[in-house]
């Protein structure tokens, strides 16, 4: 692949900071900090996921938050309403996200572009609209809130903001790793060749089909390990973790970070998890500022931060 | 002068530096607050700042002998944003007292953190009933409202002094709605009064055309319950298909409120809505109060305005009340529950041992008066509590209003 061999020295160093300040700040830092810190690991995840998405296969999803959010609702209800134990309550939020990944993946697996967008966006609005008005389930607008520590339930000696960012960070690396090693896959190639040419691919005798099904359902898969994190996380779910605004808002991470980089889509959430939460301290103004962030990035680095500097693929 | 008569004078001068000495060296109380100051619910946010604000400034940010730093930040109405800015507040700015919020899916999310975190938290306006009743927390003081609460009044006054015996009731669809629809059915239905039908519509909606048209016409009242955008869209639809004049048209204290009011027409007037406040309250407190807002932000105080206005006197005479050491924070959520600000703009108010506020509750019609339209209080119930008449044991028994 041409593009790869554009030399971008700034990665590796870039890489490494990030790896160096991910693994060993948070105990210098005050708890809020760590708590951004742990936000962006999450998010992380999830934008990671969106990115095999987006950036891999080429299918622009805007209904993503769903299976995240959908995932934090089966821990939500499983650890309040039964009493679940942790691991019961993260096996159900895992299968719950993934399931209806795979259920959604029939639906949409064969439309491609804006019609995938449309259509994702659409179920994405059913589920939102499911968690605000199931309430014997979900609560309704209220949501549900009191879902114990994760820290004390996975047998953590300590509790607070810092061992749960390493346990978050855990994840975080688990998942990363196994992203990294899907894309890299044969696999991981043949959604690349869909999202580049799907009738030479199809033509070559591959299932294009199922191979973009699949890649649904892992998105989906991963989405939901952020959405049970982010659920012990905040102690509580409610439905905006799943409506169209979020959706957009994990848009903007992959595209603002870089799709189809996996790293990329990490630096898109940290930056806006931390320019949302720094700034709006300071200015009441600060969505505007926001805006001017994502205007100058789409006119300067319109392939995301992370691709700057180096050959855009139309050349 | 004679150093004898010159002595006590030098006396109490020292005795004045050391005391104020003493005042500056204590650090500033940090109040930390935060509302929705973008997004859809912007104007009732910044409404509720603006009321906040005023009153700092009457007191020139100074309590208890020290100065106040205030601490704003922007919840954005999403559950998961309130969070972050609260603990933003609490664990990097350190503030010794928190207030506000609006939605009442961001009061139901931030009261586990404030209880863990035992930080003393003042509700000017979120109002879902549980926060005061099956799900209250020590460390939070409502001094709002609960949903329901005017409405157990109001369905007892349209029974009994509006002569009304059936109604549809058509609410936004969420616990707002629900709790306050549900306190007007069980009084107005427990004085045998009937409830046709209730419509319920969602928070998104443009057009009403579809509910309105399953109202009967041969019912005595709609109840509505609305705000913002939907109760100015509804007041219009309501005339255009021909049901003012034909229908009474009663609700909830929103639906009128002076958020929305003054961009209301004709079509507005004659409504009857409860509430614990309106800016037209014909008492010295709340004329003063809406005479300077008006001079100050040139426009009417809505209720949002007075929650603050009111939960900012509450929370600085419970600061005064302990001198200002908000270090102990037992304490001043003690005195949050024992206060008893004077001379506010609603009327009397104490807390109930529930942590919820007994007011007053006003039954208002709109009227234009001087070319404006206001809600005049046309009558008072004294000192109604979440409970109404009922056994607070017993109602706590029940569940919660629903659907």
């Amino acid at each position: 692949m041409a593009e790869r061999s554009a030399p971008r020295a700034w990665r590796t160093p870039g890489l490494v900071l990030l790896a160096v300040v991910l693994l060993a700040s948070p105990p210098f830092l005050s708890a809020y900090w760590v708590g951004l810190l742990t936000q962006v690991v999450i998010l992380g995840i999830l934008a990671m996921s969106l990115d095999l998405l987006i950036g891999y296969t080429g299918l622009p999803s805007l209904g993503h938050a769903g299976f995240f959010g959908v995932a934090a609702y089966g821990v939500g209800v499983l650890s309040t309403t039964y009493h679940a134990g942790v691991w019961a309550s993260v096996t159900g939020g895992l299968l719950t996200g993934t399931l209806l990944a795979a259920l959604f993946g029939l639906i949409v697996s064969h439309v491609r572009d804006v019609y995938f967008l449309m259509i994702t966006m659409a179920l994405g609005m059913v589920l939102w609209g499911l968690s605000f008005r199931w309430i014997p389930v979900t609560g309704g607008d209220n949501g549900i809130s009191g879902i114990p520590r994760l820290e004390g339930l996975v047998g953590l000696p300590v509790s607070g903001p810092v061992p749960f960012y390493y346990v978050a960070l855990a994840v975080f690396a688990v998942c990363g790793g196994l992203m990294m090693l899907l894309v890299r896959s044969p696999f991981g190639l043949t959604l690349q060749g869909i999202r580049e040419q799907e009738p030479r691919m199809r033509s070559l005798g591959f299932n294009t089909w199922l191979h973009s099904y699949l890649s649904y359902v892992g998105a989906g898969l991963f989405a939901s390990i952020a959405g049970i994190m982010w659920a012990y996380y905040n102690g509580f779910v409610s439905p905006t973790y799943l409506d169209l605004t979020a959706s957009s808002e994990l848009f903007l991470m992959v595209t603002l970070g870089g799709p189809s980089t996996l790293v990329g889509p990490v630096i898109g959430a940290a930056a806006i998890v931390i320019l949302k939460n720094v700034m709006s301290a300071y200015t009441a103004r600060w969505l505007l500022i926001l805006g001017i962030i994502y205007i100058v990035t789409i006119l300067w680095a319109p392939q995301g931060l992370w691709n700057l500097g180096g050959r855009s693929k139309a050349e | 002068m004679k150093l004898s008569r010159a002595l006590p004078l030098l006396a109490s001068l020292c005795a004045a530096t050391i005391v104020f000495a003493q005042t500056d060296t204590r650090p500033p109380i940090k109040i930390g607050f935060m509302v929705p100051l973008s997004g859809g619910n912007a104007q009732n946010g910044r409404d509720i700042l603006n009321g906040f604000l005023m009153y700092l400034d009457e007191i020139g940010y100074r309590a208890g002998g020290r100065r106040i730093d205030l601490l704003v930040e922007d919840d954005e109405a999403i559950p998961a944003v309130g969070l972050t800015k609260a603990r933003k507040l609490v664990e990097r700015d350190e503030v010794h007292v928190m207030a506000g919020a609006l939605l009442s899916s961001t009061g139901y999310a931030l009261a586990p953190y404030i209880t863990s975190m035992k930080i003393p938290m003042v509700y000017p306006v979120v109002s879902a009933d549980d926060l005061t009743q099956r799900r209250r927390s020590e460390w939070i003081v409502r001094t709002g409202w609960s949903g329901s609460q005017p409405n157990h009044a109001f369905g007892e006054y349209a029974y009994q002094k509006l002569g009304i015996r059936s109604v549809v009731t058509i609410a936004l669809d969420y616990a707002f709605g629900w709790e306050s629809v549900g306190g007007f059915e069980r009084t107005f239905v427990a004085q045998g009064g009937r409830i046709r039908q209730k419509l319920w519509v969602p928070l998104s909606v443009h057009d009403f055309a579809p509910y309105l048209a399953q109202i009967p016409r041969d019912v005595d009242a709609v109840y509505a319950l609305l705000l913002g955008r939907a109760a100015l869209q509804f007041m219009r639809q309501y005339q255009e298909f021909g049901l003012k004049g034909r229908v009474r048209l009663i609700g909830g204290g929103t639906t009128t409120d002076e958020h929305v009011l003054p961009f209301m027409g004709e079509e507005a007037v004659g409504t009857i809505t409860a509430l614990h406040y309106s800016a037209a309250l014909d008492t010295p407190a709340n004329k003063a109060f809406a005479e300077s807002y008006r001079m100050r932000y040139k426009k009417v105080p809505s209720y949002y305005s007075e929650s603050m206005y009111t939960g900012g006197k509450w929370l600085i005479a419970a600061i005064n009340a302990i001198d200002g050491r908000v270090e102990d924070r037992q304490a001043l959520v003690d005195a949050l529950r024992r206060a008893k600000p004077t001379d506010l703009p609603r009327g009397p108010i104490e807390l109930d041992e529930y942590g919820n506020p007994i007011e007053n509750v006003y039954i208002r019609r709109v009227e234009r008066v001087n070319g404006q339209l206001q809600n005049t209080v046309i009558d008072t119930f004294p000192r109604v509590s979440q409970f109404w008449t009922f056994d607070p044991a017993r109602y706590l028994s029940e569940p919660l209003y629903a659907r």
